[in-house]
């Protein structure tokens, strides 16, 4: 495959799910019993041949540092390449950027330095398996100055989308931003690929222009005099634009074909924890769910999403919820559409309960 | 500036272990899974870290492939160091003599030049068949502060199975007067658990002397104690209070399995104060549907039969209709719908077909004559097509 460096943005999006984004940046996102959201984006770079990858990351990085520590779970921890992560660098604005642009501004040292052809940049809000190389080959094979890989779904609400008419060929000849809900639409998920001398031209341009928004100033207006193509992505794809898409995103791990298409086939890596198994006791009941490592469960578990070291007493009936690390769940207690934050206490006989549309969120170490 | 280490550790793994039978037709003994998720080298190891120990030398020779992979650079133990860290030591060809190792003492003797690269005070020598959690450091502050030659980790048994065991006979402030391999009429109920801290000089000098004696087995219990004990080496018992189970057997490790189990099981994996590190997988989450009772659960599992006082192991498939009872999975297998498991023990990669009976009720396969206490075994690869029996008490390695 051509040689290709990456880029991931560890900390777009990030005000689109406050309960979750409050105390870290959006890919350290827990997610699905033992992930964080950036392994996604990470393990498909891995996955992809890619051994160079810059994490742009923000504020809150704390808890992402610790995830990533220093990229040997991801094979990353190399003396050429590897995990390189890019904090914010300011100038003389002591104010850290504000959108993609400026943070891509950041990291054109880092650009710069690569030696590789071509550059994939992503985002680490969404939970999806795709082999860039693919996207690469079709670049090249376009001779396309940019592309960008969408995937077809009805947009219920404007999330900062992005959509697009592509030709026949592929190319994009119109960008739609912040389009209005409504119908299948080809939306961009922020994976794009160009050559890294070129976006780095790109980077240099908009910042001489003084231009603010990569999407308004750059792509949409770009579509006429540059190559900009599509790429079309067809497998599972869930940005985590809320807290309910969140709890759908795990939630659809309990369908087995999701589980195969995400986890089979090429591993996802993330960082490695020495939990022991999971325990059932002799008053454990579990029905459709997913139970991670360290769990201790001797109540009633259906639907639900467990996360490591999760304790479930016994009498509890803990259902359609997503519990996160290190949760105790006392005895006697009711929980139903629940999202619990890591290392949350909630006492003997407590009923909780949110609903479909409006799970009911806990913060991350509480006491209820 | 000269490096040294205060204590190397070295951990004989060399062992076939034939009372395994087919679980260590292809792998050394240490290599074995347990558990759910570890293999048996992992408590060894995970031992030494969390008692400060960072050089640790493993000694293999038999099927060390498995072990080999399976330890790699020691960074699952945190013993990926640039002085010392975890080291495979295999018998090696020499200008002048090459052999494989003929005993422990040997296979100690053998890599001598090893420990000396640290210039170690003190030599701690491990099993790699052992399961339980030990601070190494204690026994040797023990032995410290004794200022002994020799210290030897030991612990009470019932007095019926002394005779199984090295027995040390002590006096009252704990020093050994004498030392019994395997006695028909045990004096003492105070086996040795294999585990022994020289004061290094010590080690080599004993070492030497039984390599030149032709009439050694080169066996640490059966000649190099016993030889120091004799020209009157100051050499102190040291209790061990605890969980600790040699897991020799096919009944025993079994049973150690089994002690996994329970709200307060007889031995605790989840332990974050000695965490017992390991090579985990990558698998996701196991999902349950089935029924899964009083047992533990590995990543990566999709279960939707029933489980009733079992192990299973990363990755396992249990279909729809199957039943997994009083039995250990180790990884990776595949339990067909309508297929029994019925008091087993079942290595890695097998795939029971559809139907398939193994083993059967641990009441009755108790009654039976058998080398395995009745103990169904199905070894590493096999695979049992559908409607096949494996009987209680069967060993089998090859397709049914």
């Amino acid at each position: 495959m051509a040689s290709t460096v990456g880029v991931i943005f560890s900390s777009i999006n990030e005000e689109n799910v406050p309960e979750l984004t409050k105390v870290r940046s959006i890919g350290s996102i827990p997610y699905g019993g033992r992930y964080r959201l950036v392994d996604f984006a990470l393990s498909n770079m891995v996955n992809s041949g890619i051994t160079t990858v810059g994490m742009i990351t923000k504020n809150n990085y704390q808890s992402l540092m610790d995830h990533l520590g220093s990229g040997k779970d991801w094979d990353l921890a190399r003396k050429q390449g590897g995990l390189i992560l890019l904090p914010p660098y300011s100038d003389d604005s002591e104010i850290l950027y504000k959108n993609r642009l400026e943070a891509l501004k950041g990291a054109t040292a880092f650009l710069r330095k690569a030696t590789e052809d071509f550059v994939v940049l992503a985002d680490s809000d969404a939970v999806y398996k795709l082999d860039y190389s693919k996207v690469i080959a079709a670049h090249i094979e376009n001779n396309a100055d940019i592309t960008l890989v969408y995937h077809e779904h009805e947009v219920k609400k404007s999330h900062y989308y992005m959509t697009f008419d592509t030709a026949n060929d592929g190319r994009i000849i119109s960008i739609d931003i912040n389009p209005v809900a409504g119908g299948m639409q080809k939306n961009y998920i922020n994976v794009m690929v160009a050559r890294t001398s070129f976006l780095v031209r790109l980077i240099q341009d908009a910042i001489q222009h003084g231009y603010t928004s990569f999407g308004k100033d750059i792509l949409s207006p770009g579509v006429k005099n540059l190559k900009i193509y599509g790429y079309k992505f067809d497998g599972y794809y869930k940005a985590i634009s809320s807290l309910n898409e969140y709890f759908d995103a795990n939630m659809d791990l309990l369908d087995k074909n999701v589980r195969q298409e995400i986890f089979g086939d090429r591993d996802v890596y993330t960082k490695v924890n020495d939990s022991s198994p999971a325990k059932f006791t002799e008053s454990a009941k579990v029905k459709n769910s997913l139970i991670s490592d360290g769990c201790l469960i001797e109540g009633t578990v259906e639907n639900c999403i467990l996360y490591r070291g999760v304790k479930v007493g016994k009498g509890s009936v803990v259902k359609n919820c997503i519990i996160m690390t290190d949760n105790i769940v006392g005895e006697n207690c009711k929980l139903s559409f629940v999202v619990s934050d890591k290392n949350s206490v909630i006492r003997d006989g407590r009923v909780l309960a949110g609903c479909e549309v409006q799970p009911y969120f806990i913060n991350k170490g509480s006491l209820i | 500036m000269l490096r040294k280490k205060e204590c190397v550790a070295m951990l004989l793994a060399g062992g076939q272990g034939s009372r395994l039978f087919a679980l260590t037709s292809n792998i050394a003994k240490p290599a074995v899974s347990f558990g759910a998720k570890y293999r048996i080298i992992d408590f060894p190891l995970s031992n030494c870290i969390n008692s400060g120990i960072d050089t640790v030398g493993v000694l293999t020779q038999y099927q060390p492939l498995v072990l080999n992979e399976y330890v790699g650079n020691g960074q699952p133990w945190d013993l990926d160091r640039t002085f010392g860290g975890v080291h495979i030591l295999s018998p090696y060809e020499a200008k002048k003599d090459t052999s494989w190792y003929k005993g422990t003492a040997n296979a100690i003797y053998q890599n001598i030049r090893f420990m000396k690269m640290y210039d170690p005070e003190y030599v701690l020598i491990l099993s790699g068949d052992h399961i339980y959690k030990m601070d190494y450091d204690k026994m040797l502050a023990a032995h410290k502060a004794a200022n002994a030659d020799c210290t030897i980790a030991c612990m009470k048994v019932p007095m019926k199975e002394a005779s199984r065991f090295g027995i040390l006979n002590t006096n009252p402030d704990g020093t050994i007067y004498e030392f019994e391999e395997k006695p028909k009429q045990p004096k003492s109920d105070l086996a040795s658990m294999g585990i022994y801290i020289f004061t290094a000089s010590k080690l080599f000098k004993y070492l030497e002397l039984d390599e030149a004696d032709p009439n050694s087995e080169k066996d640490f219990g059966k000649n190099v104690l016993p030889a120091m004990l004799n020209a009157g080496e100051k050499m102190y018992s040291y209790r061990f209070e605890g969980y600790w189970k040699d897991v020799g057997t096919i009944s025993s490790l079994w049973e150690a399995n089994m002690d996994l189990l329970g709200v307060v099981p007889n031995f605790e994996l989840a332990d974050r104060e000695r965490v017992i590190h390991s090579r985990s997988p990558l698998a996701p989450p196991a999902f349950v549907e089935g029924e899964v009772v009083n047992s533990i659960v590995a990543t990566g599992g999709e279960i939707e039969g029933k489980v009733v006082n079992s192990v299973v192991g990363t990755n396992c498939i249990i279909e729809k209709g199957a039943e997994v009872i009083d039995s250990v999975l180790m990884g990776n297998i595949v339990v067909k719908a309508g297929a029994k498991v019925n008091y087993a023990i079942v290595d890695e990669e097998v795939v029971i077909g559809e139907k398939a009976q193994i083993g059967a009720d641990r009441e009755e396969a108790l009654k039976l004559d058998s080398k395995t206490a009745g103990i169904a075994v199905l070894g590493r690869g096999v695979t049992v097509s559908k409607g096949g029996k494996v009987a209680a008490g069967d060993i089998v390695d090859k397709n049914v």
